[in-house]
């Protein structure tokens, strides 16, 4: 379980407890947090669960597959800590995960 | 009708489409009534992992769902399961379920989706013998899903080669009947679908094409499946992937328009402009194909025809409509489409098929129409950009992996 710290492009934060082995997206999704479409529902499909990872944490949340790489040179206003929050498996170690939002997924 | 006069939405069906209305439409700021009727006793649910994670036992129901059973009252969405809407009354505004009760709306939303195709042949009855397109469907397969079990899987599209990974995945037998020459035959190029032949026969799945299903045999459940040719294939679970077809029944009773689905404008209205139809069940007109219908199988068409009739509903703008896109995932292969590949006449290939990262571009004289794209993310992305702008991409370009795709679309884009 790993308390998750979501900021909206507008700056509305939520905190949300997101169970071991679900992603970062599933976390936002199920729990109505607005800013992830994750249209593909994780699937790695369609790019749509773009969000900021905190600086702080860049290092625990682990490395982009070569894919998630591929499928992120395609968001809009990518940043070197942008990732696809459906490939970040959430952890005990990303307890206290802060991720920001961008403006639009598409 | 203007947005305020709308208090009642109703929504029949309780796919992702029905799902995706109702969350839109409050989270644009519709304050009137909501409620979605669903003939299947889960809430709102994925249906791509049924034939992927779902089957293979990786994810769980709690997972499936496209958000929990909670939020739906949190949201003051009514959520009516295991219930059959009826009938239509188009003059009175109301809808009948099945039992009699009536209730009237405002505005009705149709996403009653497809239908799998039953086996047309004696014996598809049997114990054994399956389907696979809901929840409670993979409930009943798991059983006999199991290492060494012999599998026959009758159909070669999507759902069928999906099943037929994750069934070689976990030890099973396998042997895909298809009565075409070769497996995706309806939905990619004669390339691709050699290309994933060639994987599935690497993998140890069997194949009998150009072969004709005559009988499912057994006595107590299936024991074969036999052959038109007089063969016949070993069977202990016999799954069925033959097609879908679009649940129109509700909208033809009420006398819609419908032709392979219910027909439908760009804001997704059918001939009666107080009921709207999305998903699988509605053939829409695909504005990057010149206006000519269509039916898509798809969550990006659930998705966004539940974006458009919100919109409509709140009078507020519709979103621009994206390419159609689909995907597919096979063993350790992430098959990306984009765009619809009908009415190609040349196609251009980009990387490896033996490296299993390929791209192939379709063209229709000199415009880009679909990919698919094989473990290639950028080739997808780049390409699904372009065919939603209208612009096409050189196709030397394309054919030489040395200049990135990110290159190719930005060049293609500014012309």
């Amino acid at each position: 379980m790993a308390k998750i710290t979501y900021i909206e492009h507008g700056g509305r934060q939520h905190v949300v407890e997101v169970p071991n082995g679900q992603s970062v997206m599933e976390g936002a999704v199920k729990n109505n947090v607005p800013g992830i479409d994750a249209d593909c529902g994780g699937a790695c499909a369609c790019a749509t669960c773009h969000v900021f990872v905190d600086e702080s944490w860049l290092a625990k949340s682990g490395d982009k597959s070569s894919m998630e790489e591929s499928m992120l040179d395609f968001a809009s206003e990518v940043q070197p800590n942008s990732r696809l929050s459906c490939q970040i498996k959430v952890s005990d170690a990303l307890d206290g995960l802060i991720v920001r939002l961008p403006a639009s997924q598409h | 009708m203007s947005g305020s006069t709308i208090q009642r939405v109703l929504i029949v069906g309780a796919g992702q489409a029905g799902g995706e209305t109702a969350q839109r439409l409050r989270a644009g700021g519709f304050t009137g009534e909501i409620t979605i009727f669903g003939e299947e006793p889960l809430p709102p649910y994925q249906r791509p992992p049924l034939s992927k994670k779902y089957l293979a036992g990786e994810w769980g129901e709690d997972r499936l769902l496209l958000r929990p059973a909670s939020v739906y009252a949190d949201e003051g969405v009514t959520l009516v399961l295991n219930r059959r809407v009826v009938w239509i009354d188009r003059t009175a505004k109301r809808i009948r379920l099945e039992g009699g009760q009536e209730l009237p709306y405002d505005a009705l939303v149709l996403a009653t989706g497809a239908k799998a195709r039953a086996l047309p042949v004696v014996g598809a009855d049997l114990p054994g013998v399956h389907l696979l397109r809901t929840a409670a469907h993979v409930e009943a397969i798991r059983p006999r899903f199991v290492a060494g079990a012999k599998a026959v899987i009758i159909g070669a599209g999507y759902i069928g080669l999906e099943t037929a990974a994750v069934a070689r995945q976990l030890g099973l037998e396998v042997t895909v009947i298809e009565a075409a020459i070769r497996p995706l035959a309806r939905v990619t190029s004669p390339e691709m679908a050699g290309f994933f032949l060639d994987q599935h026969t690497a993998q140890g799945v069997r194949f009998a094409l150009s072969a004709q299903v005559a009988v499912i045999k057994g006595q107590s459940q299936v024991s074969a499946v036999g052959m038109a040719d007089g063969s016949e294939i070993p069977a202990d679970i016999v799954i069925a992937g033959i097609g879908v077809a679009p649940e129109t029944a509700l909208a033809e009773l009420a006398g819609l328009n419908v032709n392979n689905g219910v027909v439908v404008d760009r804001a997704m209205r059918t001939s009666d402009p107080d009921i709207y139809a999305i998903g699988d069940c509605c053939s829409r007109p695909l504005v990057h194909y010149g206006d000519r219908h269509g039916r898509l199988e798809s969550v990006h068409n659930a998705i966004e025809g539940a974006k458009i009739v919100a919109a409509g509903i709140l009078g507020q703008q519709p979103p621009k409509e994206e390419a159609p896109w689909f995907w597919s995932d096979q063993y350790d292969l992430k098959l990306q489409i984009a765009g619809l590949f009908g009415g190609y006449d040349h196609l251009v290939q980009r990387g490896d098929m033996a490296a299993r990262k390929v791209a192939l571009f379709y063209f229709a004289r000199d415009r880009l129409i679909a990919v698919d794209a094989v473990n290639s993310p950028a080739e997808y992305l780049g390409a699904k950009m372009l065919i939603q702008e209208g612009k096409s991409a050189s196709p030397a370009d394309l054919a030489d992996p040395s200049i990135p795709m990110k290159d190719i679309a930005a060049k293609a884009r500014a012309h």
